[in-house]
């Protein structure tokens, strides 16, 4: 099981370390954390997935709030909300038989080639992890040359979003 | 007005009512250092950054004010990083300010530089690194604020050369500060769980107050001593919490945990209830974790919510300020005389009366609890006692009972062998009519002793009771009695004591038996300047031990008792 934080922090030097110094000493244990700018100028937001078979998202949020940088914390694991993991996964295709089936598959997945070379290609993917595990299961027995994705980021539905608060 | 950097530093200090900064200059800070003389802020020119950072921490700690300290960068900014971690540890406000290589400079491994805000990330509340001269003024006011606000703690400012230069238009900040988070802290109602320790409170038959250091940071001495004699509740203190309640008085049960007295640690694993003030539960404090207290259910108070149900879960968790929790109990609570479970414990304690070594020593055998009693004894327990980590740091919160607070002050989250001269130097400045006594061991003084220096330049009339048992005390203790007695590397050769100080300029005695340890106490306090005492102590076996003393592993309740054939065979 985990849980989803977002917490909105200010957009300064060093913010990023803190955050990830604090994890690192009190030895949370973080499934991915991702950073953006948010609508907000001078306020980035960042998506933390705590394993919470492990650590308590609380305690999490409780030290998180002792950074002087961090404006808000929620957990919204418990809300409606949209929760997306983008991937980019590099594919090879050396065989031009394989192509259209593999294109057949993105299309199954609703993901998108968004680069084609002479022996691979590079399959975007949009989705919560499940669908994004799934895609990479099926495309693994072609060959994944390379992968990369960014971790989740999410959003509370309707207009109970994340309160703004702070400076911002 | 147009200040440079450098002197909005002292004209912020100043406005910060800062009285004294603490430091050693360098070539990246040295610009800043020129200006002060018109600003009327006194700096100590100590000998080491460390003695910096403890100075500040000291005075912090003896005033209830934020303690400065000033170094260069490299070398003199990592000096300062024990200092900084001791302060964090325990929640001392301290505002440091380093030099840094110029802004065009940084990440070039330039001549001194270091990443000093990099590597305090972790033992700062927080940190700035300044690059716009612009900046600078607000962040000192914020820093000040961040030092000593909520559970207060260091806060480091690392300012570039070319910034100390650049001059801009002051423009004072604006006295209130808002941290971006503070709106969203702001605790919940506590009504209802103040009313559920109330009834929690009413239920117990065999209650124990713990009352830690954040009983003296909210200042809330009073309303606790009023408290717990409303619910006739003994009150155990931990080692920062000394002084938070009078230890004169019949409920107070003493130090708890690893050296504790033995009454709290027992009256603790016999509780039924637990009402913990201001206090983290650490494993100094609580033995074994799956069998402290056992019996007890438990009411936490602590203004950081993170520390509440991080060790030990608890009934009732209060995210709060002591006083203000207090204040709102008080009312709620029944007024009882808890009189069979106050009879156990004066059983405990009269029991722990018998073994006590000041009465059981041979006559001719001087031992660190006499030299604590011989301070406590002529001072009349109102000195400010700081000591230094090892035995006699156990002894001293032991034997030295005061009933005031901010007058016991010790490394307790570190355990920082070296904090205890030049802490004593921060304590004497903050309160130069006070009596201050720094009670060290033969190894923790010689890793800061070059402040002997700073004591005779500032002439300060700080007393220095070493207790000289030439050896590195609380690790040999472990060896004798868990390690077979191998006293690998802690024997201490140690230098002519009376002739270093002397050397020093300063008066010193040698003492070794107890009736001459009243003597020279009192010698001592008649000398009007700074004077070191030598009390050659027991080096080991019975009388070289701290106890009680609860073993690694052990719960409170299994803690080893002093062994004494003439005890009548008691334990
Ligand atoms: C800076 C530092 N290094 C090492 C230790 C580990 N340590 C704890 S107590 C102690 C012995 C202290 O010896 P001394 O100052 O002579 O005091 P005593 O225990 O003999 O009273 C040591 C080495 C420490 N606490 N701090
Ligand atoms: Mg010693």
């Amino acid at each position: 099981m985990n849980r989803t934080l977002i917490a909105r922090v200010e957009d300064k030097p060093g913010v990023l370390a803190r955050v990830a110094s604090l994890f690192r000493r009190r030895a949370f244990n973080i499934e991915s954390l991702t950073v953006g700018h948010t609508e907000t100028p001078g306020i980035s937001r960042m998506t933390i997935v705590v394993d919470s078979t492990r650590t308590d998202a609380e305690k999490v949020a409780q030290h998180l709030y002792k950074l002087v940088n961090v404006i808000r914390v929620e957990d919204i694991s418990d809300q409606p909300a949209v929760m997306r993991d983008l991937a980019l996964i590099k594919v090879r295709t050396p065989d031009p038989r394989t192509r259209s089936e593999l294109m057949q598959l993105v299309d199954t997945f609703r993901a998108r080639v968004v680069d084609v070379g002479l022996e691979s290609l590079i399959v975007e993917a949009t989705g919560t992890e499940e669908k994004i595990d799934g895609l990479v299961e099926v495309l693994r027995p072609f060959g994944i040359l390379e992968m990369v994705r960014t971790g989740r980021v999410a959003m509370v539905r309707g207009n109970n979003g994340v309160k703004q608060g702070g400076n911002g | 007005m147009r200040l440079t950097g450098a002197q909005i530093v002292w004209e912020m200090l100043r406005r910060e009512g800062v009285e004294v900064a603490f430091g050693i200059p360098g070539g990246a800070i040295m610009h800043t250092y020129h200006p002060r003389s018109e600003y009327g802020v006194r700096h100590v020119l100590v000998r080491h950054e460390q003695g910096a950072a403890h100075a500040a921490d000291g005075y912090a700690r003896a005033s209830g004010r934020v303690g400065v300290a000033i170094a260069t960068s490299g070398p003199g900014a990592t000096n300062l990083v024990t200092g900084i971690a001791t302060a964090m540890m325990d929640s001392s406000p301290i505002v440091c300010i380093t030099g840094q290589v110029s802004t065009s400079l940084l990440g070039s491994d330039a001549f001194q530089e270091t990443d000093i805000t990099g590597i305090t990330i972790p033992i700062t509340k927080h940190n700035y690194l300044v690059t716009d001269v612009a900046d600078l003024a607000e962040v000192i006011h914020e820093a000040f604020y961040i030092a000593r606000h909520g559970r207060p703690g260091p806060v480091l400012i690392d300012l570039p050369k070319d910034v100390q230069q650049a001059a801009t238009e002051f423009v004072p900040p604006a006295d209130e500060v808002r941290l971006p988070g503070e709106a969203h802290t702001a605790g919940p109602d506590l009504t209802e769980v103040i009313r559920r320790a109330a009834r929690l409170m009413d239920e117990s038959s065999r209650p124990v107050i713990l009352a830690g250091h954040g009983v003296l940071m909210a200042g809330a001495e009073e309303v606790l001593l009023t408290f717990a004699e409303r619910v006739s509740a003994p009150v155990a203190v931990t080692l920062l919490g000394k002084g938070g309640f009078p230890a004169s008085h019949p409920l107070y049960l003493g130090m708890m945990g690893m050296h504790g007295d033995a009454a709290a640690n027992r009256a603790i694993q016999e509780a039924d209830l637990l009402i913990a003030l201001g206090m983290r539960f650490d494993d100094r404090v609580t033995g074994d974790l799956d069998r402290y207290a056992p019996r007890a259910r438990k009411v936490h108070v602590d203004l950081d919510a993170a520390e509440l149900n991080k060790l030990v879960p608890v009934d009732v968790p209060i995210q709060g300020d002591v006083r203000r929790v207090l204040e709102a109990l008080v009312p709620l609570v029944n007024a009882v005389e808890q009189r069979e479970w106050l009879s156990r414990i004066e059983q405990w304690r009269d029991e722990a009366r018998a073994v006590d070594i000041v009465h059981r020593a041979p006559d001719d055998r001087l031992t660190v609890p006499h030299v604590i009693n011989a301070v406590w004894e002529t001072t009349a327990g109102e000195a400010i006692v700081v000591t230094d980590v090892g035995q006699h740091q156990m002894w001293a919160a032991q034997y030295y009972r005061t009933d005031r607070p901010n007058a016991f002050i010790t490394s307790g989250g570190l355990g920082t062998m070296g904090f205890g001269l030049p802490a004593a130097i921060g304590a004497q400045i903050a309160r130069p009519d006070a009596e201050v006594w720094a009670i060290v061991g033969d190894g923790g003084l010689q890793m800061t002793v070059q402040e002997l220096a700073t004591v005779v330049q500032e002439g300060l009339p700080v007393k220095i009771a070493l207790c000289d048992n030439g050896y590195l005390g609380m690790v040999r203790q472990w060896q004798e009695m868990f390690y077979d007695k191998r006293y690998e590397a802690t024997r201490l050769v140690n230098p002519d004591f009376i002739k270093l100080a002397e050397a020093y300029g300063i008066r010193a005695w040698r003492v070794d038996d107890p009736e001459g340890a009243v003597q020279a106490v009192a010698e001592a306090r008649r000398h009007p300047g700074p004077a070191l005492i030598d009390f050659h102590v027991v080096e080991e076996g019975e009388y070289g031990n701290v106890y009680p003393m609860v073993p690694a592993g052990a719960a409170l309740h299994e803690m080893i008792h002093r062994p004494l054939p003439t005890a009548g065979g008691k334990r």
